[in-house]
């Protein structure tokens, strides 16, 4: 079940394109024809499903406050999550080399027409945001972030053979010359954006307190904050 | 500064912009631009990260082997973002808050490594900085105009002051029966706002128009 609700939810809800606008720049740029919008969804997917379970395996064993105590007592206190970034970006950057090691080998025509998008993967903020999001949101086991790097990468395939479909038939219409090509993708973008909003009632019923969650942590922080200061100064005062 | 160094810094803030024209760094314009005060930061941070990278790499573009320089252009910028990202959380925790995995995600802003391999590749660090500082400040001039919008337009306010009046007491322009839209501050009015310049931008010059 919980399989199931998360990989709705990141397909539909959380959508990478229309939700958090990761992986823009190269959804406005290959999405003029089906067929290469296609091929680069497909790499996306498949690069998502690699990298997100292993940076989970990073910031588990590696990373997260704590995470090296399999080492031995003395190593629990340490915190390395400020590396991070670092990580997952060469974990990234690895697997993209890789995949275009394969491709290269198994399809040379699709090689081809990806051209110099499959290097850019590497600098999708989509695959990287990933694996950010994977860290902030605390997903619990490497099945369900195997489960959340398919299924967002299946949501940024569906926008970006969306945003092409559409920009084909486009071609035929009367738009203003000053909107033609990125202005008016731009827009189409925005409206879709509105309609996958609606799927945000799809497993809620609609009154998630999303944000709440968030301030309340502040708050407490800030309390905390409040607290030590207070203690400071009676200790000041003493 | 000569003509030609002085035209680096210029020419991206309108005719050759990274997000409207070069199509570069949509996301975070995107993401982070509801309230005006995540856009200046955000800003200030690609202009370190970028102006920094572009002198790193132009200084180094001689001894990187071609075939590894992407990871060595990650590298340099995750490192730059570390550093931005610390100061956050130590000077302006709440902001990060705000802009939460986005400043991990300058790391693969298109901005930075576009430039980095159409432009500090092949310059000297001088005009590589003038060129980092050039584009991020038209990244900087686009997220401002939409922050801005959205903000005023969204919840009346700029920079968290109120502009526009009292919406419970009913000053100001609220007086007169205007409502916030909290609609602008939603994810797809950032899209139609930054297709909206983009249109106005291309009716004032027509030669920017794409066939």
């Amino acid at each position: 079940m919980e399989h199931i609700e998360l990989f709705f939810k990141s397909i539909f809800i959380d959508n990478m394109v229309f939700a958090t606008f990761l992986g823009m720049c190269s959804y406005l740029a290959v999405s003029k024809k089906v067929s290469t919008a296609v091929g680069l969804g497909a790499a996306v997917i498949f690069v998502m499903a690699i990298t997100v379970p292993l940076n989970w395996l990073l910031d588990q064993y590696l990373l997260q406050p704590g995470a090296l105590s399999w080492l031995g007592e003395e190593y629990a206190s340490y915190d390395l999550s400020f590396l991070s970034f670092i990580m997952f970006i060469a974990t990234i950057a690895t697997m993209v080399q890789l995949v275009e090691i394969i491709v290269e080998k198994f399809s040379p025509s699709l090689y081809n027409s990806l051209g110099i998008f499959l290097p850019l993967i590497a600098v999708n903020c989509a695959i990287l945001g990933g694996s950010l999001f994977m860290q902030s949101r605390e997903i619990p086991s490497l099945g369900l972030a195997f489960n959340y790097g398919i299924s967002s990468g299946i949501g940024w395939f569906l926008a970006i053979l969306a945003i092409a479909a559409i920009r084909e038939k486009i071609r035929y219409s009367n738009v203003p010359p000053a909107l033609r090509g990125l202005g008016i993708t731009f827009i189409i973008t925005g409206l879709m954006a509105i309609g996958f909003m609606s799927f945000g009632g799809m497993l809620t019923g609609g009154d998630e307190p999303k944000a709440k969650e968030e301030t309340a942590t502040v708050d407490v922080v800030k309390e905390d904050a409040q607290k030590e200061l207070a203690n400071n100064n009676t200790k000041v005062v003493e | 500064m000569a003509f030609k160094d002085s035209k680096l810094i210029t020419d991206p803030l309108a005719d050759n912009n990274p997000i409207t024209i070069q199509v570069l760094g949509i996301c975070s314009a995107l993401a982070i631009t509801a309230e005006l005060e995540a856009s200046i930061v955000m800003s200030i941070a690609v202009l370190f990260v970028l102006g920094v990278g572009n002198v790193v790499i132009s200084l180094m573009r001689n001894i990187i082997p071609s075939k590894i320089r992407i990871i060595v252009q990650l590298i340099v910028v995750a490192s730059l973002v570390i550093i931005v990202d610390q100061v956050l959380k130590a000077f302006a925790y709440e902001l990060s808050k705000t802009l939460s995995v986005f400043v991990g995600l300058i790391i693969t802003n298109c901005i930075i490594m576009g430039r980095f391999e159409a432009f500090a590749l092949a310059n000297g660090p001088w005009r590589s900085f003038l060129d980092g500082i050039g584009n991020s400040l038209g990244y900087a001039v686009i997220l401002i105009i939409v922050g801005f919008f959205r903000e005023l337009l969204g919840s009346g306010t700029l920079l968290g002051f109120p502009v526009l009046g009292d919406p419970i007491e009913k000053t100001g322009v609220y007086a007169f029966g205007y409502e916030n839209n909290g609609f602008m501050l939603l994810a797809p009015m950032a899209l139609i706002t930054v297709g909206i310049i983009i249109w106005v931008q291309r009716t004032k010059n027509p030669a920017l128009i794409e066939d």
